[in-house]
C-alpha cells in the first residue's frame, strides 16, 4: 500500500455465535490519515469486525495490532484509552441533557475534583461545534434536536476524544446532503491531523468523495483492498453483491392519467403550509428536502399519525377525512416510516406477526386468528420479498436491517394498498436489498398504484422516481419530471 | 405452542450444541423449578403429595392467580396496576352488602353489581392512563389509596358478615368435586390464555406494548387498548373480591392488602417482561403455582413466615436473571 505509517492492523479475524460463523477471515490494514471505506452488504460481517475492533466482543481467533504492538481490547473502554472511538449507527444521547453534557460525559470539567464546571464545559464544547461548523447549541437539551444534530453530537463527541482511530458506522444515514458536507469537511480536517478513518456507509457516492481506500467483506469474509482511484462504482457494486443481481431498474413507465390521491392546502403550524400535490395511478413521485423541510411530517399526517391545521384530502373525486392511520389503512393508504425500529417494527415479536399484524382482521373470523392462513401469508410474502430467515417464527431482532426493512415492505402489502408512502426507504440497508426495493416499488406502481417516497438520496431520488416534489422550510418550492433535473439543480432548489 | 415446537425441532436439527441446552432451561427454567419443587416437597414432607392438601394449595393460589391473570394484560401493555388490592375490598364490600340482612338481594345481583363496580374501577385508571396519559404507577398509586378510602367510607370500617349460604357457595361450594373458586381461577386462565394467543385483540394487547408507536403506526387503537386492560383488570379484581369475600364468609375493610405485590410477583417470575410486549398465561399460571407452593411447602415443613418471605423475594430476582439469560440469547 502507500507509505504512510501503518496504525491498525487486523488478521484472520474470526467469530461465531451459537456455531454459526458470522466472520471467518476479517482484517484490514489502516494509515494514518487516511479515511478506509469498509464496504459489504448486510450479514457481510463488518458489525461483529467493528464489534471486536471496539472491544465490544472477543474474536474466538484471529490478531490485532495499534501503532505495531499486538492488542487485544477486553472492553470499549481499553479500546478508547488506547486510542479508537466509534460512531455507531444506533445514536445514544442522554435526552434530558444538554449538548454540552452529552458531549462531555464521563469526562465532565470539574471544579473541586466534585462539583461539574458547567461554564467551562460550555464554553469548550461551543468552541469544538464551531471549529467543526456544526451549527448546534450546545446549552439546548439533546431531546430539542434533530436526529440529524444529534448525529453532528454523537460525531463531535468521538472527534473531541483526540483518537488516533475513528471508526464511523453509518455516520450520514440520518443527515441530509448539507450537514453531509459538513461532515466531510470535518473528516478532512481529522485527515490532515493524522487520524485514521474507518467509514462504514451504503452510500456508495460518498465513499468516492471521502474515502482513500477500500476493504470489501462478503458473506463473513475478506474480498479485496485497494485505492479508490483505482475502482469504479460498479466494479465497487459487484464486489460488495458478488456480481449476481440484475441492473437497476428504471421507473420508465409512462405514468397514466388517473388521479388517486389529491392533497389541497395541507398546512401544520410550525412544519409545513400549503402543500398541494397529486399521486397519478402507475406514478413514483419523489419527496426531496433537507433535514427539517418538513417532509416526514407532511407524510405523518398524510396518514394521519399526527393531525393537519388545514387542508383537504381528495381520492377519487371525493372528499375524504385522515385522521388517524387506521383510517389511511380503510382508504388502502399505507405507510412505512423513517426509523424502522422506533416506529415500525416489534422487534421482540416473530417475522410472520410483524408481517400480519395490519390485516389481522382479514385473516380472522369473529376474532380468533386463522394461524393457517396467516402462515400462509407471511410464507407468500417472505418468498416474494426474499426475506432471509431461519424460520418465519423467528424475532425480527436478529435480522439484518435490509431484512427488517422487507418486513415492513411485507406487512405493508398485506392490506392491499393502491397508495404507499415510505420514508427513506433504503437507508442504512445494503446494496442488494436496495436494489429489490427499489424494484418493488417500480413494480408495485406499474400495477396501477402510487408511491410517495421521502429520499434523501438524490441519486435514489433520480433512479426511481417519476417526479419530484421539493420541499424547503416547509414549503413546496418545485415540481418537475425526473427527466428534467440534476443533482446540481435538486440541491439548488432545495437549500 | 405447536409453531415453537417445530421450531425448535428445526433449529435443533440445525445445530445440536450445548447451547441449545442452555436455551432449552432458559425457555423453560421456571417450568423445570416448579417441578423440582415438587419434587423435594414430595420427599421432604408425607403430607404434601395428599389430594387434600394439593386441593389446598390451588384454593390458596386461586384468588391470586386471578389477580395474576389481569396483571399478565396490565403488564404486557408496559403497564402497571397497583390499585388491584383496594378494588378487591371495594367490590367484595359491595357484593357483601347486597346479601346481608333480612331480605338479602340475590347473589347473581350482588355479583354483577361487584363486578360493575369493578370495572367502573378499572375504567378510572384507564381513562386517566390511557387518555390523560399519566404514568401507570402513579395513577394506580392514587387509586389505591382512594379506592381503600372508599371502602373505609362504604363499610364504615366495619366488617360485614353474615353473609347468605347462596352467595357463600362462589368460596365454599364445589363443581364436581373441585373448589368453585379453584374452577373460576381455571376458566380465567382458560379464557385469557385463548384471548392472548388465539385472538386480534390479544396479539393487539403485545403489539401495544412491543412497540406503541409502531402499533399506531399499524392503525392500532392504542388507547382503546390500553384503556381495555385496565377495565379488564378491573373486572378480575371484582371477581376475586368477592370470591374471597364468599370463602372468609366476610368482606373486610382491610381485605387484599398488599396482594397487587403477589400477583405482580407471579407475572414476573412467569417471565412476562415489565416493559412490555413478552409473556403469556401459561407461565403465569407456573408463577402462581410457585409462589403457592413455596408458601404450602414451608408451612409444611415448619418453616416461618419470615423466612418464606425472604425466599419468595429471591425467587423474584432470581426469575428476572433468568429472563435476562433468555433474552441475551435472543438477541
Amino acid at each position: 500500500m502507500s507509505g504512510s505509517d501503518l496504525l491498525l492492523k487486523a488478521e484472520g479475524i474470526q467469530k461465531s455465535y451459537g456455531g454459526v460463523l458470522a466472520l471467518h477471515d476479517g482484517c484490514i490494514e489502516l494509515c494514518a490519515g487516511t479515511v478506509h471505506a469498509l464496504c459489504g452488504g448486510n450479514g457481510a460481517g463488518k458489525s461483529t469486525f467493528l464489534n471486536i475492533l471496539m472491544g465490544l466482543e472477543a474474536p474466538d481467533s484471529g490478531r490485532i495490532w495499534l501503532n505495531g504492538s499486538e492488542t487485544r481490547f477486553a472492553s470499549p473502554a481499553s479500546a478508547l484509552a488506547a486510542g479508537i472511538a466509534i460512531i455507531t449507527q444506533e445514536l445514544s444521547p442522554v435526552p434530558d441533557m444538554t449538548v454540552a453534557e452529552n458531549i462531555f460525559l464521563g469526562r465532565e470539567s470539574r471544579r473541586a475534583g466534585w462539583f461539574v464546571n458547567q461554564t467551562v464545559m460550555r464554553r469548550k464544547a461551543a468552541e469544538l461545534l464551531e471549529r467543526l461548523n456544526f451549527a448546534v447549541d450546545p446549552r439546548v437539551k439533546m431531546r430539542r434536536l434533530s436526529l440529524g444534530q444529534i448525529q453532528l453530537v454523537e460525531i463531535a463527541k468521538a472527534i473531541d476524544q483526540r483518537s488516533s482511530v475513528l471508526i464511523m458506522d453509518e455516520p450520514t444515514s440520518a443527515i441530509g446532503d448539507k450537514e453531509t458536507a459538513v461532515l466531510f469537511d470535518a473528516i478532512r480536517q481529522l485527515k490532515s491531523a493524522g487520524v485514521g478513518i474507518i467509514y462504514v456507509s451504503h452510500r456508495l457516492s460518498e465513499l468516492f468523495s471521502i474515502a482513500d481506500e477500500y476493504t470489501v467483506f462478503r458473506d463473513g469474509g475478506f474480498v479485496r483492498t485497494g485505492l479508490m482511484k483505482d475502482i469504479d462504482r460498479d466494479e465497487l457494486i459487484r464486489l460488495i453483491v458478488g456480481g449476481s443481481l440484475i441492473d437497476q431498474q428504471c421507473a420508465a413507465t409512462e405514468p397514466e392519467k388517473a388521479t388517486l390521491l389529491e392533497v389541497q392546502g395541507y398546512s401544520r403550524a410550525g412544519e409545513f403550509e400549503d402543500i398541494n400535490l397529486s399521486l397519478k395511478s402507475g406514478e413514483i413521485v419523489g419527496l426531496y428536502g433537507l433535514m427539517g423541510a418538513g417532509r416526514s411530517e407532511f407524510a405523518s399526517s398524510l396518514y394521519g399519525i399526527s393531525r393537519r391545521n388545514r387542508g383537504r384530502l381528495v381520492m377519487d373525486g371525493a372528499e375524504v377525512e385522515i385522521n388517524s392511520p387506521g383510517d389511511a389503512l380503510k382508504f388502502r393508504i399505507a405507510m412505512i416510516t423513517e426509523d424502522r425500529k422506533a416506529s415500525g417494527l416489534f422487534l421482540s415479536q416473530s417475522v410472520r406477526k410483524n408481517i400480519s399484524l395490519t390485516s389481522l382482521s382479514s385473516l380472522s373470523r369473529r376474532s380468533f386468528i386463522n394461524e393457517r392462513k396467516e402462515k400462509a401469508v407471511a410464507q407468500r410474502m417472505i418468498e416474494r420479498f426474499h426475506i432471509k430467515v431461519r424460520t418465519r417464527d423467528q424475532p425480527v431482532r436478529q435480522l439484518s436491517g435490509g431484512n427488517q426493512q422487507k418486513v415492513l415492505f411485507a406487512r405493508s402489502l398485506t392490506t392491499s394498498p393502491r397508495i404507499l408512502i415510505c420514508d427513506e426507504p433504503t437507508r442504512g440497508i445494503d446494496e442488494g436489498a436496495k436494489r429489490e426495493i427499489h424494484a418493488f416499488l417500480a413494480e408495485f406502481a406499474a400495477q396501477g398504484n402510487a408511491v410517495l417516497m421521502i429520499s434523501s438520496e438524490v441519486q435514489e431520488i433520480l433512479a426511481s422516481c417519476n417526479r419530484v416534489v421539493v420541499f424547503r422550510h416547509g414549503r413546496q418550492v418545485a415540481e418537475s419530471p425526473v427527466t428534467r433535473i440534476t443533482p446540481e439543480l435538486l440541491l439548488h432548489w432545495a437549500s | 405452542m405447536t409453531t415453537s415446537t417445530k421450531q425448535m425441532g428445526r433449529a435443533g436439527a440445525r445445530s445440536r450444541t450445548l447451547g441449545s441446552l442452555g436455551q432449552l432451561f432458559a425457555r423453560y427454567g421456571i417450568v423445570i423449578a416448579l417441578g423440582l419443587i415438587v419434587l423435594a416437597l414430595s420427599v421432604l414432607s408425607d403430607n404434601f403429595l395428599t389430594s387434600g392438601n394439593l386441593t389446598n394449595v390451588l384454593r390458596q393460589v386461586s384468588i391470586n392467580g386471578i389477580l395474576a391473570v389481569g396483571m399478565t394484560f396490565v403488564i404486557l401493555t408496559g403497564g402497571i396496576d397497583l390499585s388491584i388490592g383496594s378494588v378487591l375490598a371495594l367490590t367484595g364490600m359491595v357484593g357483601a352488602s347486597l346479601v346481608v340482612g333480612s331480605k338479602p338481594h340475590s347473589p347473581i345481583l350482588a355479583i354483577l353489581a361487584a363486578l360493575a363496580v369493578g370495572v367502573v374501577a378499572g375504567a378510572c385508571s384507564g381513562i386517566f392512563i390511557a387518555w390523560v396519559r399519566l404514568p401507570a404507577f402513579v395513577v394506580t398509586l392514587g387509586m389505591l389509596s382512594a379506592v381503600r378510602g372508599l371502602t373505609l367510607i362504604y363499610s364504615q370500617g366495619m366488617p360485614i358478615s353474615n353473609l347468605s349460604s347462596g352467595f357463600k357457595f362462589l368460596g365454599q361450594g364445589t363443581f364436581l368435586g373441585i373448589p368453585v373458586s379453584v374452577v373460576l381461577f381455571g376458566a380465567t386462565a382458560l379464557a385469557a390464555w385463548v384471548v392472548l394467543a388465539y385472538t386480534v385483540y390479544g396479539r393487539r394487547v403485545y403489539a401495544v406494548g412491543g412497540n406503541m408507536r409502531s402499533a399506531h403506526t399499524c392503525g392500532i387503537n392504542v388507547r382503546g387498548i390500553i384503556f381495555s386492560v385496565y377495565a379488564l383488570m378491573g373486572l378480575l379484581s371484582a371477581l376475586a373480591g368477592v370470591t374471597l369475600t364468599a370463602r372468609t364468609t366476610a368482606a373486610l375493610p382491610q381485605a387484599g392488602v398488599a396482594y397487587e405485590l403477589d400477583a405482580i410477583a407471579a407475572v414476573v417470575i412467569g417471565g412476562t417482561s415489565l416493559t412490555g410486549g413478552i409473556g403469556g398465561i401459561p407461565l403465569t399460571v407456573v408463577g402462581v403455582l410457585i409462589i403457592g407452593l413455596l408458601n404450602n411447602g414451608l408451612d409444611l415443613l415448619g418453616i416461618s413466615s419470615y423466612y418464606q418471605q425472604v425466599i419468595k423475594g429471591l425467587m423474584i430476582v432470581a426469575a428476572v436473571l433468568i429472563d435476562k439469560a433468555r433474552h441475551a440469547d435472543a438477541a
